[in-house]
């Protein structure tokens, strides 16, 4: 669409932009009012430098924060994705399955974030919960209070079940935009089931499958409440993601200057990559 | 192969209700029961969970709270995203695009970064503990998903709908509220359910915001878990009660949901 220049618009984004403004930017300078200083409480401050951040960028507990949020993400990544995009492709198109899959499938999108933790809990207890009893009835020594690779497992399952459907209503409308003449000009050409999908599905829901990926990697990266109530970080720190550090430090510690200094190196890395990953889909809609 | 097609789905949506599924079958049990025996149902069935719920003011009294900061949330966010999302989608303006994104960024932020100094801004202007505390702090990442979608929305509707409009003689406030908003009136629905959504489900700024007045139901919840050691059944009926208002909302716009995702924007 050719828009108008017209700087009276800012009128019309004064009122979001006072509200974003008012959350925002005032409690981000909080943030890097404490990056730079010291507190000493009564509003005393002594200036710190750059002295948190260089003592963050070199902490071991941030370096394996860091690594287990990227590897969390990426393996989240991994399964979502793929998994959304095939329970898309076989989903009904029309009648009654429909809306039964689109209510049935939203159902874990609008469950409060602790609720699923707490669910997830129950569910995966050894002695009590049904996923707990049923793989040690199978043999397997299962115990995710206990066992870093079982809390791995269920933090990863519970991610799975939580917001794979989200990659899958994406995909789904994607699918849907596709027109039917595109499928009928594949099935003259006799184009594979394969050929169709990689060379006609693929493409027309690169544009979804990118805002999917964005979303679940800003989400994921975020993640802090589900894994808190499931594992509380534990055992040890071994599901301590980057939230669940992060706030453990600030609110359980108080160590303020640190817990700033590590709020903004983590806001930075978030928008480094969401910044690319924004440039890609503007460049995909302004081609389409 | 095809014969087996719909065979994907119902096994993923099994996994889906399976831990649903627990949820609801613990929260018939009496905890005595949860703890010392496992069954698939309930073997003495209770609703002694619920009715603590529905009697005791602190149980039902954080669902009223969490239900009011949201409802204020999503109204104060479509209200201040219909023109900012009208001026994107309409016209070009100094810093557009830079505001643009920097809207997003919020939508980007982790809330555990701004967890702290929310709590010392809204201490200092005497709003915590107020349900409008909440709803504003949950603007942060609900206003610019708003604006987002309800921009995809608006650039769908062409632009010679407002010229014709004002040839006619339409004032632009007539023009708006009369014509442009109920052409877009699904995507406000959708808007409405995403602001709803996110707002529902966010716990770590409504508990950080709030100590008893405006308290939200989740916040309940994860103290009555460390408090009177594990209540699981009471835990499970109120767990079960939350996922209810969300499943209303659904049932709504279930037509819209695929459609408002073909927007592109979420």
């Amino acid at each position: 669409m050719n828009k108008t220049i017209n700087q009276k618009a800012w009128y019309f984004v004064i009122p979001v932009f006072v509200l974003v403004a008012f959350n925002a930017a005032i409690p981000l300078m909080t943030v890097v009012n404490y990056s730079f200083q010291e507190t000493f409480g009564n509003n005393v401050f002594a200036w710190e430098g750059t002295r948190w951040f260089k003592q963050i960028l070199l902490s071991e507990r941030f370096h394996a924060s860091l690594g287990r949020q990227f590897a969390f993400t990426f393996i989240i990544l991994l399964i979502q994705i793929p998994l959304g995009i095939a329970i898309a492709l076989t989903m009904p198109k029309k009648g009654w399955g429909v809306p039964v899959c689109l209510i049935l499938m939203s159902m874990p999108l609008l469950i409060p974030w602790n609720v699923v933790g707490a669910m997830w809990n129950i569910f995966a207890l050894p002695d009590i919960g049904f996923l707990g009893h049923s793989l040690n009835a199978m043999g397997f020594d299962y115990n995710f209070t206990q066992q870093p690779g079982d809390a791995w497992f269920t933090t990863i399952l519970m991610d799975v079940w939580h917001w794979t459907s989200l990659v899958v209503l994406l995909s789904y409308a994607g699918l849907n935009s596709i027109q039917p003449a595109y499928y009928q000009a594949a099935e003259i050409d006799g184009a594979s089931r394969w050929a169709t999908f990689r060379y006609i599905e693929l493409p027309k829901m690169k544009k979804v499958l990118t805002l999917a990926i964005l979303l679940r990697f800003m989400d994921s990266f975020m993640i802090y409440t589900e894994p808190f109530v499931l594992t509380g970080g534990g055992p040890g720190n071994t599901t301590a993601f980057l939230s669940i550090d992060l706030v453990k430090m600030a609110l359980g510690q108080f160590d303020l200057g640190p817990a700033a200094a590590m709020s903004l190196i983590y806001f930075f890395i978030v928008l480094l990559v969401c910044w690319v990953f924004y440039n890609l889909m503007m460049k995909n809609e302004a081609k389409s | 192969m095809k014969k087996y097609k719909w065979l994907v789905p119902t096994l993923y949506i099994i996994f889906l209700m399976l831990p649903i599924y627990w949820l609801i079958n613990m929260s018939f049990k009496t905890t005595t029961e949860i703890i010392n025996t496992y069954s698939l149902w309930p073997q003495k069935f209770t609703t002694e969970n619920y009715v603590k719920i529905f009697t005791d003011s602190t149980w039902y009294m954080g669902y009223i709270n969490s239900i009011t900061y949201t409802v204020f949330n999503t109204v104060i966010s479509v209200a201040a995203a219909l023109p900012a999302a009208y001026a994107f989608s309409r016209y070009k303006f100094l810093g557009d695009k830079h505001l643009f994104f920097w809207l997003l960024t919020n939508r980007m932020a982790p809330p555990a970064v701004f967890a702290l100094p929310f709590f010392q801004f809204y201490s200092s202007v005497n709003l915590f503990d107020t349900h409008i505390a909440v709803a504003l702090s949950h603007c942060l990442f609900n206003i610019p998903l708003a604006v987002w979608i309800l921009e995809g929305f608006m650039s769908a509707v062409p632009k010679e709908l407002d010229e014709t409009a004002y040839v006619d003689g339409y004032s632009f406030g007539r023009f708006f509220f009369k014509i442009f908003v109920p052409t877009i009136a699904a995507g406000i629905g959708i808007t409405m359910f995403f602001c709803f959504m996110f707002s529902w489900v966010e716990l770590l700024l409504a508990k950080t915001l709030t100590a008893t007045a405006a308290k939200p139901i989740a916040a309940t919840m994860t103290r009555t878990a460390s408090t009177s050691g594990y209540e699981l059944g009471l835990l499970a009926a109120a767990g079960t009660l939350t996922i209810i208002p969300g499943a209303i909302v659904i049932y709504f716009v279930k037509n819209y949901i695929a459609k408002g995702f073909a927007m592109g924007r979420v």
